[in-house]
C-alpha cells in the first residue's frame, strides 16, 4: 500500500522560518472569548507580575530591559528605558499614563491589525503589565476608527478582562488598580505620531509638539506617559513569562527577538510574517515571500512605508535589524515591506510614497507643509518629462532641509523614500530626465503608443476602440497613431493582443 | 546656571530658558515669525532655528528650554546650515503667499518683508507654488476681513482669540490645504467674534486687517454741504506716536489735534468728554444700585468687545452690566443732539468720525438702541489709530513738525480722569474718583488717586471705604481673565460691589485698532505698561482737573442740557440695553 505523504504546514518554508513571538495567538484562540487566551497562559504573567512578591516595578522594567526589547513602531528605541524614565523622571507626580499606538497607518501595514483581531488580550495584560511597572492607573489604546473589528473584539475584551476583574480595581487583589479605555482615531496618519496621538486623545486637533518636553516626563494631559505600539506590547507577556534570557536568544546583538512584517507588493505570499530579526532580506523573500510572480527580477523592497527607504539588490543579502537598515539609508518602521521588481519605476515609487506625507502632512510647521508639496511638483515635473539635470541638486537640497527643519517625525522622515530611490537607482533618475524614457513604462507621459506596420494586418478594431480618435488607417492597410491626439489608454494594445501589434515604448 | 556657548563664545544661562530667550540676554536676536511669548510658543514656522554644532541638528529656538543636560552645548546661531535653512523656510512661505507688497497695508511693517531683506531673499520666486491665488477674502464682519492669501500659518491670530477665551478661528484641513478660518468655514460674522481685533495685532503679515473706512471720512472732509466732527479715544494719544518715528509711550496729544484739523475736520473733539460724562452717569448708576438694592456686582459697559462677549457668552450676567453707553456713543449723542442745538446746525449734515484703538467701535456704532437722537446712527464713521496714521501720511502732514494744538469747546475738554480711561483700572479709578466723593458728601479732598487697580495684572480687586460703605472692585483685562473673574463672581467665591472689564489685555492702550508692533519688539517690551505710562502722565498733567465731576464743561452740559446725571433725559441719550446673542462660538 502506498501512502500519500503531506508536509505539516509548520515544515513549509513559509512557516518553518518564521517564529510567532507577537502573533503567537493569532489564529490559534477565540479572540472573542477570554477563556481561550486564559487557556494558553494568558494573564499568567500578570499574576505573576502582581502577586507573586519579588515582582517589584523595578524589576519587571529591569526584566524588560534585559530582554533587548526595542519599540516595534519604526523609532526603535529601548522599551524598557522608556518604562524607566517614564517611572522615575518625575518620582512624585499625581498621576501617570499608558497609552497604545494602535493607528497603524503606513500603507499595507496591518500588523498591530492582527493582534488587535487576533489577540486582544495580549494587549490589555501588557498595558496592565506596563502600568504596574511605571505607575500608571490608567490607560488609553489610541485606534484607528478604520478598523471596527478591531474595536469591536477590543471592546469585548476589555468588558470580559474588567469582568473577571483582570481590570479595574484591585487586581488580582494585590491593590493594583488599573483601568483602560479606548479613544478613536479619526484617520490622520500623523496621529501615530507620539505628542500628535496625545493631543488627539486629549479631544484636540492632532498636529504634533515639538520636544522636548518628553512624554515620560510631560505627555498626555501634562502628566508622565508612555506610549508603546501594539506589536511591542505583544510581547511584553511572553517576556515577562519566558524571561528576558529566553527573548535575547532570538535576533541579532542589537535588536533582539521577532519583528511582523507585512509582505506586499510583487511577491508570491502576501500578508504577514513574524521573522526573528536577523533573517536575511534575500530568505524573506525568496523563502518565507515564496519569490516574485511570473519569473520577473527583483528590484528592491521598501521598508518602513512612507518613512523609510528603499532596499535595491545590492543589499539583499543584509541581515535585517534596526542598525543595519539605518546604515543603508533605510529603516525598520512599523513593518511594512513592500517588494518591487522590474516592472516598477522608481522615480515613481518616490512619487506614490511623497504623495502620501503630502496628503497626510498636518500642516503645521512649514517645511512640511510647504516643502513636501514643492518636493511633489519637482518629482512630477520629471515624470512628465520636463525635468532638467539640475533638478536633480535641487531635489536632494530640498529633501536635506526638511529633513532638519521639520518639526516632527513626519515631515523628518517623508523625503527619506526619495532620497534613497535617487541614490540606489540614479541613472533611472537621469534616464528620466535625459533620455525622457521610463524604462518600466510606468510615466505615461514619457510612453509612446506605437503600431508596428510588420504586424498590422489593418483589421480596424483598435481604431474603433481608441476614445479619442487617434488613429486612422483603412480596412486591410497600415493603420498609425496620431501622437498629438493620444492619451495613452492602453485601450489598442489590449484590442490587439491576437497580432501583437502594438506597443507601447 | 548652566554654561553653554553662543557660537563659540561662553555664556552662562538661567534653566528654564529658553535658547533664544538666552541668545537675546546674551545681544543675538534670533528672529521669529510664530513665536509670541506665553501666548503663542508652538515651534512650527521654523525660522528660529538654531544649530547643535557637533551633531549639526537644528533646534527650534523658542521653544527648546535649557536644561542642565545642556551643559557645554555650543549652538550656532547663524551657520551657514542656520541662514541657508531659514532662507529657504522664507521662499517656501513666499511660494504660497500673494506677492502682492506694494498695495499692502503692511508694507514695511510686515514681519515676513522684514525677515526676506534681513536674510538676504534673493530670489523670490524660487519655488512655485499657489501664491495664494484663488483664495476668498472673509469681509463679512464689520470691524476686519481675512485674506488667506497673504496668511502665513504662524497661528499667531488662533492663540490670541483662544487667550481672549473666543477661539472662533483655527485650523481647517491638513497639508498644503491647511487654512486658518472658522470651524465648517463659516462666515466670521456667523460665528460669535467679539470683534476686539487682537488677531490683527498679532498678524505678521497682512493676512488680517481692520477694514479701512477712510475712504469715507476722506469723501465727508471733501464734502462742503456736510460738518464734519472728529473724536479720539484717549488711548489714541498713547499710540499714534509710535507710527511717526515716537518712543512707545510717548503722548502725541497736541500733534494728534493738530493733524486733525490740518486734515479738514471742521471741530475736533475729544471723546475724554464722552468719558468724563459716562463717570458722571456710571458713578451715579452705581450708587443707585448700592443703595436701592439693584442688580450687583455692576460691571462697566466701556469696551464693546466686552459687550459682545458678555452677550454671547455671558447672557446670564447682562443685567449687571452698566446702562451707560460707551464714551464714544454718550459723545456722538451728545453731538447730534445738545451741540447740534447748541450751534443750529441740522444732525443731519453732521458727520461724524471717530478715532478708536478699538475695531469693536466699528461695530458698536450701528448697534440697535444706540441713537441718542432717535434715528441717525450717533457715530457716522469710526476708523482705528492705524487708519488716522495713513491719512495722516497720505496727506502729507509732517506730524513731528506740527505744534501742539487743542480740542474745540465744549466737547473738547476732558479731566485726568478721563484719559486715564484708556489703561485697565482707568475706568474704576475714575469712578471712584467721582463715587467717593459723592458718597464722603462731596467732600473736596476725597483721594484722586487709587493705584490698587493700575497695573498690567489680568485681575485686579482692592475694597475702598467711601463713607460708611465697604465699597469691593476688581478689574479684569483680557476676555480669559474676565472669564476667570465672572466665574468666581458666578460661584460666590467673589463678592464684588464693582466691576471693570476691558476686553483687550490691558485695557485700550493695547486695543485691536492700535498702530501694530512687530514680535520682535513685542515679545520683549510690555507695551501695555509703556502706553499707560503716556496716559497716567497725562493725567497728572491736569493739575487740579482730575476728577470728572470737576469738568466746567461737564458741569455745564448738565446745567443746560441734561439736567442731572440719570435723569430721565439722560437716560434717553445717554443709556443703552443689552440683548443675548446666539452665534456660533
Amino acid at each position: 500500500m502506498s501512502c500519500i505523504q503531506t508536509k505539516s504546514l509548520r515544515n513549509t518554508v513559509f512557516y518553518k522560518k518564521q517564529e510567532r513571538v507577537a502573533l503567537r495567538n493569532c489564529g490559534y484562540i477565540d479572540p472573542e472569548k477570554i477563556e481561550q487566551y486564559i487557556g494558553v497562559d494568558g494573564y499568567q504573567a500578570l499574576g505573576m507580575v502582581l502577586t507573586d512578591g519579588s515582582f517589584t516595578p523595578e524589576k519587571v522594567i529591569e526584566i524588560v530591559k534585559a530582554s533587548g526589547l526595542r519599540g516595534r513602531g519604526g523609532g526603535g528605541f529601548s522599551t524598557g528605558m522608556k518604562w524607566h524614565l517614564a517611572r522615575t523622571i518625575i518620582p512624585d507626580a499625581d498621576q501617570k499614563y499608558v497609552c497604545c499606538n494602535a493607528d497603524e497607518g503606513d500603507p499595507g501595514a496591518f500588523m498591530d491589525r492582527s493582534v488587535l483581531e487576533g489577540d486582544p488580550h495580549a494587549l490589555i495584560e501588557a498595558m496592565t503589565i506596563a502600568g504596574y511597572a511605571i505607575g500608571a492607573n490608567q490607560g488609553y489604546i489610541y485606534l484607528r476608527a478604520e478598523y471596527p473589528l478591531a474595536v469591536k473584539r477590543l471592546e469585548i475584551a476589555i468588558g470580559q478582562a474588567k469582568e473577571y476583574g483582570l481590570l479595574g480595581k484591585n487586581i488580582f487583589e494585590s491593590g493594583f488598580d488599573f483601568d483602560l479605555e479606548i479613544r478613536l482615531g479619526a484617520g490622520a496618519f500623523v496621529c501615530g505620531e507620539e505628542t500628535a496621538l496625545m493631543v488627539s486623545i486629549e479631544g484636540n486637533r492632532g498636529e504634533p509638539n515639538p520636544r522636548p518636553p518628553f512624554p515620560a516626563e510631560k505627555g498626555l494631559f501634562g502628566k508622565p506617559t508612555i506610549l508603546n505600539n501594539v506589536e511591542t506590547y505583544a510581547n511584553i507577556p511572553r517576556i515577562i513569562l519566558k524571561g528576558s534570557d529566553w527573548f535575547t536568544t532570538m535576533g541579532t546583538e542589537k535588536s533582539k527577538g521577532t519583528k511582523v512584517f507585512a509582505l506586499g507588493g510583487k511577491i508570491n505570499n502576501t500578508g504577514l510574517v513574524e521573522i526573528p530579526m536577523g533573517m536575511t532580506l534575500r530568505e524573506v523573500v525568496y523563502d518565507v515571500g515564496g519569490g516574485i510572480p511570473n519569473g520577473k527580477k527583483f528590484k528592491a523592497a521598501q521598508t518602513g512605508g512612507p518613512s523609510g527607504g528603499c532596499i535595491s539588490d545590492k543589499n539583499i543579502d543584509i541581515e535585517i535589524d534596526y542598525d543595519n537598515l539605518i546604515s543603508i539609508g533605510s529603516m525598520m518602521g512599523s513593518g511594512g515591506l513592500i517588494v518591487m521588481d522590474e516592472d516598477n519605476c522608481m522615480v515613481d515609487m518616490a512619487k506614490f510614497f511623497l504623495e502620501f506625507t503630502v496628503e497626510e502632512s498636518c500642516g503645521k510647521c512649514t517645511p512640511c507643509r510647504i516643502g513636501t508639496k514643492r518636493l511633489f511638483e519637482m518629482l512630477e515635473k520629471i515624470t512628465s518629462g520636463k525635468g532638467e539635470m539640475e533638478d536633480l541638486d535641487e531635489i536632494e537640497q530640498l529633501c536635506r532641509y526638511i529633513k532638519k527643519n521639520s518639526l516632527c517625525g513626519l515631515g523628518q522622515t517623508a523625503p527619506n523614500p526619495v532620497l534613497s530611490m535617487m541614490s540606489n537607482f540614479r541613472e533611472e533618475w537621469v534616464s528620466h530626465i535625459k533620455d525622457k524614457k521610463c524604462a518600466a513604462k510606468v510615466c505615461v507621459d514619457l510612453l509612446e503608443y506605437k503600431i508596428l506596420a510588420d504586424k498590422c494586418v489593418g483589421c480596424s478594431l483598435c481604431k474603433k476602440a481608441c476614445p479619442v480618435d487617434a488613429i486612422s488607417g483603412e480596412i486591410k492597410q497600415k493603420h498609425v497613431i496620431d501622437q498629438s491626439k493620444c492619451i495613452k489608454c492602453g485601450v489598442c494594445v489590449n484590442t490587439c493582443k491576437k497580432f501583437g501589434a502594438i506597443i507601447k515604448e | 546656571m548652566i554654561n553653554i556657548k553662543f557660537n563659540g563664545a561662553e555664556y552662562a544661562a538661567e534653566p528654564g530658558m529658553t535658547i533664544l530667550e538666552a541668545a537675546r540676554a546674551n545681544n543675538v536676536d534670533i528672529p521669529t515669525l510664530c513665536w509670541l511669548k506665553h501666548i503663542n510658543e508652538i515651534g512650527a514656522c521654523r525660522i528660529c532655528v538654531v544649530e547643535l554644532a557637533g551633531p549639526g541638528s537644528l533646534i527650534a529656538s523658542c521653544v527648546y528650554k535649557l536644561t542642565k543636560f545642556d551643559e557645554g552645548k555650543n549652538f550656532l546661531t547663524h551657520s551657514p546650515l542656520v541662514l541657508d535653512s531659514r532662507k529657504k523656510t522664507l521662499q517656501l512661505l513666499l511660494s504660497e503667499h500673494n506677492r502682492k507688497c506694494l498695495s499692502c497695508v503692511r508694507s514695511n511693517n510686515c514681519e515676513l518683508q522684514t525677515l526676506c531683506k534681513e536674510l538676504g531673499v534673493d530670489d523670490e520666486t524660487l519655488y512655485k507654488g499657489s501664491n495664494g491665488l484663488g483664495v476668498d477674502i472673509d469681509d463679512s464682519a464689520l470691524h476686519m476681513y481675512r485674506d488667506n492669501s497673504k496668511c502665513i500659518n504662524c497661528r499667531r491670530c488662533v492663540a490670541a482669540c483662544d487667550k481672549q477665551a473666543v477661539g472662533v478661528i483655527g485650523a481647517n484641513y491638513r497639508g498644503i490645504k491647511t487654512d486658518i478660518n472658522c470651524a465648517f468655514d463659516m462666515d466670521l460674522s456667523s460665528t460669535a467674534c467679539v470683534s476686539c481685533g487682537q488677531c490683527i495685532n498679532v498678524c505678521p503679515t497682512g493676512a488680517l486687517s481692520e477694514k479701512d473706512n477712510t475712504d469715507a471720512v476722506w469723501a465727508a472732509l471733501a464734502d462742503d454741504d456736510k460738518v464734519v466732527v472728529v473724536q479720539t479715544a484717549p488711548a489714541v494719544r498713547a499710540s499714534l506716536g509710535e507710527a511717526f518715528g515716537y518712543a512707545m509711550g510717548t503722548p502725541v496729544e497736541g500733534k494728534m489735534a493738530s493733524a486733525l484739523r490740518a486734515l479738514g475736520f471742521n471741530y475736533v473733539f475729544d471723546t475724554n468728554f464722552g468719558a468724563d460724562l459716562t463717570i458722571m452717569e456710571e458713578s451715579n448708576e452705581l450708587i443707585e444700585r448700592v443703595t436701592n438694592n439693584g442688580v450687583l456686582p455692576m460691571i462697566t459697559s466701556c469696551s464693546p468687545g466686552w459687550i459682545r462677549y458678555c452677550e454671547a457668552y455671558h447672557p446670564d450676567m447682562l443685567p449687571n452690566l452698566s446702562s451707560c453707553k460707551s464714551p464714544q456713543q454718550m459723545q456722538g449723542a451728545m453731538i447730534k443732539t445738545y451741540w447740534a442745538e447748541k450751534m443750529n446746525i441740522d444732525p443731519k449734515k453732521i458727520v461724524s468720525v471717530s478715532v478708536m484703538p478699538c475695531t469693536a467701535k466699528k461695530f458698536e456704532l450701528s448697534r440697535e438702541n444706540q441713537s441718542g437722537q432717535g434715528t441717525e446712527q450717533d457715530i457716522d464713521i469710526s476708523i482705528t489709530t492705524r487708519e488716522l496714521s495713513r491719512m495722516i501720511e497720505k496727506a502729507g502732514i509732517l506730524f513731528n513738525k506740527l505744534p501742539d494744538g487743542d480740542f474745540d469747546s465744549p466737547l473738547g475738554a476732558g479731566t485726568g480722569a478721563a484719559v486715564i480711561f484708556g489703561a485697565t483700572g482707568g475706568v474704576m479709578e475714575a469712578a471712584l474718583r467721582t463715587a467717593v466723593w459723592k458718597l464722603t458728601g462731596e467732600d473736596v479732598n476725597s483721594p484722586v488717586e487709587f493705584k490698587e487697580v493700575r497695573g498690567v495684572e489680568g485681575v485686579k480687586t482692592a475694597t475702598y471705604k467711601a463713607g460708611d460703605l465697604e465699597v469691593n472692585v476688581a478689574v479684569a483685562s483680557g476676555l480669559s481673565n474676565a472669564k476667570e473673574l465672572l466665574e468666581k463672581v458666578k460661584s460666590g467665591e467673589m463678592n464684588l460691589h464693582f466691576i471693570e472689564i476691558m476686553a483687550c489685555p490691558g485695557g485700550c492702550v493695547n486695543g485691536g485698532g492700535q498702530i501694530i508692533v512687530p514680535s520682535k519688539i513685542r515679545n520683549f517690551t510690555d507695551i501695555r505698561a509703556e502706553r499707560a505710562k503716556a496716559l497716567y502722565s497725562l493725567d497728572v498733567s491736569r493739575g487740579s482737573l482730575r476728577k470728572s465731576h470737576e469738568s466746567p464743561d461737564i458741569k455745564k452740559a448738565y446745567s443746560e442740557y441734561l439736567e442731572k446725571p440719570g435723569s430721565h433725559k439722560a437716560h434717553k441719550i445717554l443709556h443703552t440695553k443689552y440683548s443675548a446673542t446666539n452665534l456660533s462660538k
